[in-house]
This record gives structure tokens, sequence and C-alpha cells, in this order.
């Protein structure tokens, strides 16, 4: 049989074979454009998400108040001596005074029910907070007019959360409460300030009083226990591995095991902490230590892997000078190697830790999910970490929590983009080429 | 008693520290003291020898001081727990754990006892605490003296200091390289022991092949029950659980493979280094964004949204449908395949490439005739290791996926995972001898071994693939 295009003519050819390239070109084409929308889709999703979560957390960085005239019985606070008795003054039923006084604005409201709605436009820690600021300030006594948070569902109303058109059943803001908060509207009763409590204070019931400190502090703790621990034990393992493994069975295992344990889910860590750490040693529930220990094991092949590319990176003619001018192995790991890879095992290390910072599951597996209102003061108190708060948060029934959620995770990507940046400089800055 | 100021385990550690430090100082100028009166150089440099007398101080003590400190709490429940024994004979095992708990609460100050006898065994167990961090203060320091004595008897000019410290060196290099496999041990173990428990009381084949999930309802209608302490248990047949595993994993993929692959070959093959000096760090912020924001995202906006989606449509979607779970989880996946196909495609030999385009193919031809299928095993590793993550996934469920459990293969049906499950069975209480806590470490294992076999078959895929053109 005759090679049907050798029977063509040269035209006949050159036609049939640009008439084929066209195509083959659109193909390539094709994957290009693949590739571009590809591409843009998943930056994209990031550009969505993050606008997603800016759009609803950055209005958690301000904070609804409501003035509020009252006038504190002095008698009924004060000691023998003239300043404020703490016993009295914890005594003194301060929310109750800050309600009523609130009421006494709107004079036309009567009957029970009406009165209720009414105080639930005040959060309900007004009275503990205006308790705390006369404490802490003596002299703030004899004003008359204070600003008081408003309570979550007011806050929400006036940045415009909360959508009236919707039929009042579906709302959290009735119509008469609209009417009073157009009132207060109308007296220049209400303001907006900048939301200092949420960077102050401890996880609350009440949004408005909920903060991120605790969490904060508590993910610093249990960081530090796993840099402490998880990096000399990298470094450690990795000049071991480098130099002074012997080829075997044993050091193949090491490394299997390594490079498993870098894909093992990280709830499975949870699962070990919690069976050993807590199940078996009696460790305290909800503490950063436990928590930085399981993030520890986690990180360590991340930091391990790291440490020995950084230690590979340093060449071979360093270490051989050394063993050349009479260093003993180790001393020409420790004082001639190590240090010349100590930008790299930082950085690598930097970037375990962020990774740690990120992690979840392992902490609400070792019980760091708790409710807990006081920032805790030593790694074994129990702690909740910024993430699980988030988890948290996400959690709650109330609109002002998903805010507040919303607005964490901001805090939490500003530091884990901080922490990477930290590490791209120091890579940049001490990076050698050889 | 010794204020506690001092025993705690901090300032000890500072006070062994310094005494090192003292220590070091002694047996370097010991060395030079003895080495100028015997006329005879040392071995080793004069400091290996104050490290070699420090290390000896420090080393025992502060094993002596941790072990001490993380036993403590083990040998005074286990003692606590036979002078429960001795005053309540015939307490059961429930209720022995009950006033173990009481104890606790009244050791801290949570409550107060509620009777003389809670009371005084909380005052014995007291006592027992404070001599004990009395004893561990004395015990590491004496530890501590012992070992500088021993250490300083022993320095002499002849002896190998340095040998002996660098030697103590790579053995302890060597324990924290084995760390790695401890950990392993330690996680297969707890998961296997926990694991056993759970099947001596149901049956392992109602649990892998069994239908029905309800580890939390009292009472459930089909198969699988059994008592404990008089209470029904729920039934635990995995099958839906593992079902809707598959199911958020495979929509996950469904995203991410297509993205992340022509995102991939389009880095590797079309971009100009500029492009490819923007595009990847940015793809990598999207592998940096925590998990638990994704779950976020996903149950707060991604979900609603498909609902009402749904709704406009006219469709009943779950706000926890299966889809937006997995599609979120599709994104966070993106960078994980897109970073991995990039090193394999990368990795396919230039030679190769020029060879295609020399025959006169075009740049797409030489990617899908030549490129593509010489990275195809490296590219199955990438999409075994990014199946596995998707199955280990856990925030992004748990927040965005369902609890209940339902064998369907509906996207858009609310499905649970083997992650959620863990997460739901062990938050909250934790009597470790429930059959529901039990069977979170039964679905623990069997995540276990299937992300282990996932990645093990990915390595050894990845490998063959290594060695093709070399």
């Amino acid at each position: 049989m005759s090679n049907p295009i050798k029977a063509m003519s040269i035209e006949d050819r050159l036609a049939k074979i640009s008439k084929s390239l066209d195509k083959r070109h659109k193909q390539e084409k094709q994957l290009k454009i693949a590739g571009i929308t590809a591409i843009t889709l998943a930056i994209g999703f990031l550009v969505v998400l993050m606008t997603n979560i800016f759009s609803n957390g950055y209005t958690a960085l301000l904070q609804s108040e409501v003035r509020v005239n009252l006038e504190i019985p002095m008698d009924k606070l004060l000691g023998e001596d003239g300043q404020i008795d703490p016993q009295k003054s914890q005594a003194f039923n301060w929310s109750g005074l800050v309600k009523k006084s609130f009421r006494k604005g709107f004079p036309a409201v009567k009957g029970m029910s009406d009165q209720r709605m009414l105080n639930d436009l005040v959060s309900d820690n007004a009275g503990y907070e205006l308790r705390l600021a006369i404490e802490n300030d003596p002299t703030l006594i004899n004003q008359t007019a204070f600003w008081v948070k408003t309570s979550d569902d007011l806050d929400m109303l006036l940045k415009g959360r909360i959508n009236t058109a919707l039929p009042e059943k579906l709302r959290r803001i009735k119509d008469n409460q609209l009417e009073w908060i157009k009132q207060l509207e109308q007296q220049e009763d209400l303001r907006k300030v900048f939301n200092s409590t949420f960077f102050t204070n401890a996880d609350s019931r009440e949004p408005e009083s909920a903060g991120i400190l605790g969490a904060v502090v508590g993910s610093a703790m249990a960081l530090m226990v796993t840099i402490i621990i998880a990096l000399p034990l990298a470094v450690m393992a990795a000049i071991y591995l480098e130099y002074f493994a012997p080829p075997g069975r044993l050091t193949d295992f090491i490394e299997v095991n390594i490079n498993n344990l870098a894909a093992v889910p990280s709830i499975v860590f949870g699962l070990l902490g919690l069976a050993i750490f807590l199940g078996f040693f009696n460790m305290p529930r909800s503490a950063p230590l436990v928590g930085g220990m399981v993030l520890a094991l986690m990180t360590l092949p991340t930091i391990i892997i790291a440490t020995r590319a950084s230690i590979r990176a340093v060449p071979t003619s360093i270490r051989d000078a050394a063993l050349g001018v009479g260093a003993s192995r180790m001393q020409a790991a420790l004082d001639h190697v190590l240090p010349l890879a100590a930008p790299g095992i930082l950085t690598g290390t930097i970037i375990g830790i962020a990774q740690a910072l990120g992690e979840t599951a392992p902490l609400i597996m070792i019980g760091m999910v708790a409710f807990i209102v006081d920032v805790p003061t030593s790694i074994t108190d129990p702690a909740t970490a910024l993430p699980v708060q988030i988890f948290i948060w996400s959690d709650s029934a109330e609109r002002a929590f998903y805010e507040r959620s919303s607005l964490a995770i901001m805090v939490l990507l500003i530091f884990l983009i901080s922490m990477n940046l930290l590490a791209v400089l120091l890579r940049k800055r001490f990076e050698k080429r050889w | 008693m010794i204020p506690s100021a001092i025993t705690n385990i901090f300032s000890l550690t500072v006070v062994l520290f310094l005494t090192a430090l003292i220590v070091f100082f002694i047996g370097k100028s010991y060395i030079v003291g003895l080495s100028q009166s015997q006329g005879v150089r040392p071995h080793s440099l004069r400091q290996y020898y104050g490290i070699y007398a420090a290390a000896w101080t420090f080393v025992p003590a502060i094993l002596v001081l941790l072990m001490w400190t993380a036993l403590t709490q083990p040998v005074l429940t286990r003692l606590s727990q036979t002078l429960l024994l001795e005053v309540y004979p015939d307490i059961n095992g429930a209720m022995l754990q009950l006033r173990l708990a009481q104890l606790q609460n009244i050791s801290t100050g949570l409550i107060s006892a509620p009777d003389d006898t809670m009371q005084s065994i909380a005052d014995a167990q007291a006592n027992l605490r404070s001599n004990a961090n009395d004893l561990k203060f004395v015990v590491s320091l004496l530890v501590a003296f012992a070992g500088a004595i021993f250490a300083i008897r022993q320095i002499s000019p002849e002896q190998k200091a340095r040998i002996k410290w660098e030697g103590f060196l790579r053995r302890t290099f060597f324990v924290a390289a084995v760390v790695a496999i401890l950990t392993t041990i330690g996680i297969v173990s707890s998961l296997l022991f926990e694991s056993i428990r759970f099947f001596s009381q149901y049956s392992m084949i109602d649990f892998f092949f069994g239908t029905h999930w309800s580890p939390l309802k009292a009472f459930s209608s089909s198969g699988g029950q059994s008592e404990i302490d008089g209470v029904t248990q729920g039934s635990f047949g995995m099958l839906p659980v593992m079902a809707g595993t598959l199911l958020v994993a495979f929509i996950a993929m469904m995203v991410a493979v297509p993205i992340g692959l022509f995102a991939a070959i389009y880095m590797a093959e079309f971009a100009s280094a500029r492009t490819r000096n923007i595009v990847k760090p940015t793809l990598e912020v999207l592998a940096g964004v925590p998990t638990v924001v994704y779950g976020f995202f996903a149950a707060l906006t991604v979900g609603p949204f498909i609902r009402d989606l749904g709704l406009f449509a006219g469709l009943d979607i779950s706000a926890q449908s299966a889809l937006a779970a997995g599609g979120v989880m599709g994104i966070m996946i993106i960078p994980f395949i897109s970073s991995l196909s990039d090193d394999v495609i990368t990795a396919v030999p230039q030679s190769l490439r020029d060879g295609a385009l020399g025959l006169g193919s075009t740049r797409g031809e030489m990617i899908t005739k030549v490129v593509l299928p010489a990275a195809f095993p490296g590219l199955i590793g990438a999409f075994l290791l990014a199946i596995s993550r998707a199955i280990g996934e856990t925030m992004i469920v748990v927040m965005a996926a369902g609890v209940s459990a339902q064998l369907t293969i509906n996207p858009l049906d609310s499905v649970t995972t083997v992650t959620v499950q863990i997460v739901m069975l062990l938050t909250g209480d934790t009597e470790f001898d429930s059959l529901k806590t039990l069977s979170a470490f039964a679905l623990g294992i069997t995540l276990f071994v299937m992300t282990l076999l996932l990645n093990i078959s990915a390595l050894s895929i990845s490998r063959r693939m290594g060695g093709r053109y070399e």
C-alpha cells in the first residue's frame, strides 16, 4: 500500500499540513488557556476568601456605646475612710443601676416585657464594666453621664448587620426597639469607639466583652513549649542523621519514620496526646504545656527535614577543612557547619512554628477547646489557642461572634504573614552563595 | 516543707544549671592545677574537663527531675486509689473514678470536701504531694552533687575528656533521632490499645461492615447493640462514615486536580520567569492559610450560599452539604497539588522535551504526548498524597460538614466524616471506658492506616519514577 501523502502534489501536502497545523496550534492554545484559567481561579479563590473575611471582620474593630445618665449613690459605696469600699462595691447592684438609669430616658415605656426589651439594648456586662472603671479611677464617681457598651444586637443593627426589611418575627431587634433606637440616635446618645476590649479581654459569653488576649497568650505559651522541645531535638536528630548515622536498617527506619510522620493527619497527634499525655501521664487537661508538646511532635519532622537541608547546603569544603586541621568530627559539625547552617535552620523553624500556630484539631483533642474567661498565667493553666478561639466563636449563634471570629482570623493571618515575612527576610539577609 | 517557689521544675532547673556552671569552672581550674603540678599536658583542651564535670552534674539530675515530675501524678493517683479502696472496700469502677476526680477537685480548691473521710484522704494526698516535692528537690540536688564529685575525682591529665563528651553527645543525638520512631510507636500503641479495648466489646465485622452509625443514641433500632453498665449503647457501623469521608475527598479532588494540574503545567512549561515569581508565592499563601479559616469560610459563607442557590433552583440543600465542605477542601489542596505536580513536571529531563520539539511537535503536543506521560507516575503519587491530606483534614469538615451519618453519594446531602466523628466523640466528657470514646480510637486507627498506606504507595510510585530517566 502506498503512502497517501506521498501520492499528493506538493501544494496539496502543504495545504493539508497547514490545516492540521492550525488544529495543533489551537490545541496548544487551549492548554495554555486552561492553565491561565486555573491560575486565575486559584488566585480568585484567595481574593474571595480574603475579601469575605475582611468585609465580615473589620467592623469588629468598632464597638457601639450608648450614653446613660446616672447618679452613683455614694453613700452605698464609700467606706468610713471616704474611699470606695471594695466589699460594698461588690455587693452593690451596678447592673441594676445602669439599666434603671437607662430606662429613665424612656418614661413612656411601661410594662415588664417592654422594659425587658429596653434593657436588652444595653450590654449585660455594662454594670460590671462600670464598676471596674470606677474602682480603677474613683474620680469618675462625680460624673453623671457614662458611655456604656450596647448589647450585641444593637451593635449589629448599628453596623448594618441586621436587615430591618425582614418581617419582625425573623429579626432580633423588634419594631418598638427600633423606635427607641431612633430616639437615642436623635439625642446623639449612640457612638462607635475603638473596640479595645477585643485585644485586652479573654473569652466571654457576651460578644461585646469577648476578646482574644487569652487565646493569644495561650497560643504563645504553647508555641514556646513547642520551640523549646522541637528545635533542639530536631537539630540533634538532623546532625546525627547527616554526620553520624551508620548506613543500615536502623537509619533507614528512622528516615522512613520521619517522612511518614510528616504526612500523618494532625488529628492523630491529638489522639496520641489524649491517650498518652492526658490518659497515661495524667497531665493537666486544656494546658498549653500539653498543647505545645503535641505540636512539637507534629512539627518535629518538618524542622528535621529543613535542618538537614540547610546542613547539606553548607559546602563540604568547610567540613573537610576543619577535619584537615585536626578538628574531631563533632567539632567540625558543631563549631563549623552548624553556625553556617543556623540561618537556614531558623527559617525552617519559623515556618514550622507558623504551621503549628494555625493548627487546631490536635488542640481540640487535648481539651484546649474549653470556655475560659481568664488569661492563662502559667503553662499548666487551662487555656485556649487563637485558632481554637476562632472555631469556638464561629460555632456560636450570635451574629456578633461571627464578626469577632472574622477579626480574630485577620489577627491570626497577620501573625502568620509576619512570621513568614520574617523567614523570607532572614533567608535574604543571611543567604550565602558558595 | 520547702516552699514550692523553689521546688517547681523551672527554678529547680535554674538551680541545677547554675550548679553545673560552677562545677564547669571548678573542673577547668582543677585540670589546670593538676597538669601544672604533674608537669603533664592534658589529653584534651581544658574546657572539655569543665564540660565533662558539668555534664555529670546537670544531666543525671535533670533526668531524675523530669522523671520524678512526670511520674508524680500517676503514682499519687495509684496511691489514692488504694487509699480509697481501703476506706470504701466495695466501690465499683465508675464510682472510684468519680471519687478520684473529686479528690483532684478538692486538691485544686475547686470544691470543698463533701465529708470527713474524703477530707482526710485529700489531706493525706496533699501531704504525700508536698513530701514528694520536697524529696524531689533533695534527691535531684543530691544526684547533682554526687555527679559532680564523681566527675571531678575522675579528672586527670590522662583522661580523655573530649572523647567521652563527644561520645555522650553522639548518643544523645541518636536518642533525638529515635524520637521519630518513638512517636510512631506512641501513635500506633495508643491507637491500637484503645481499639483493642473497643473490639473486645464490639464485633469487628459490625464495625467495619455495619451500615448504621449512631454512637450517641441511647437506643438504636438496627443491630449492633451491647449492654454496658445497664445502658444501651449506640451502634457503630462505620460504612456510612467512611462513605462520607470518601465523598468529601472525591469532591475535593474534583476541584483541586484540574485546577492544580493545569496551573502546574502552565507554570512549568509556558509561564515566564516573572509570572512564575509572582504566581508561585501567591499560591503558597493559599497553602499557608490555616484550615480553621477555610472551615469558617465553608461553614458560614459557602454552605449558606449553596443552600440559597438551591432554594433559588427549587432544591432543598442542607447548609452542611458535602459539596460545600468538599469544594472548600479542594481549594485548600490546590497549592499542594500544583506545587507537587510542578516539581514532578520540571523533573522530566530536558532532553525529552528537546527531542519532542526537534521532531516537529508543538509545545502542546510535547506536553501532552511526552512530558505528561513521563511525569505520570509522579503525578499519581502527588494525587495520592493529596487524597491522604483530604481524608485526614479535620477542621473544614468539623465546621462545615454534618454530624449524622448517611450512606449517600449525593453531594448535596449532608454527610459526616471519620475526623468529624473523632472530634465529636472525644470533646466533652472523657470517660475513657465508654464504648463511645473507644470507638473514636477505632476510627483513629482506621484513618491512620488509610493515610499511611496512601503515603507509602505515593512514595514508592514516585521513587520508581525517580529512577526512570537517570
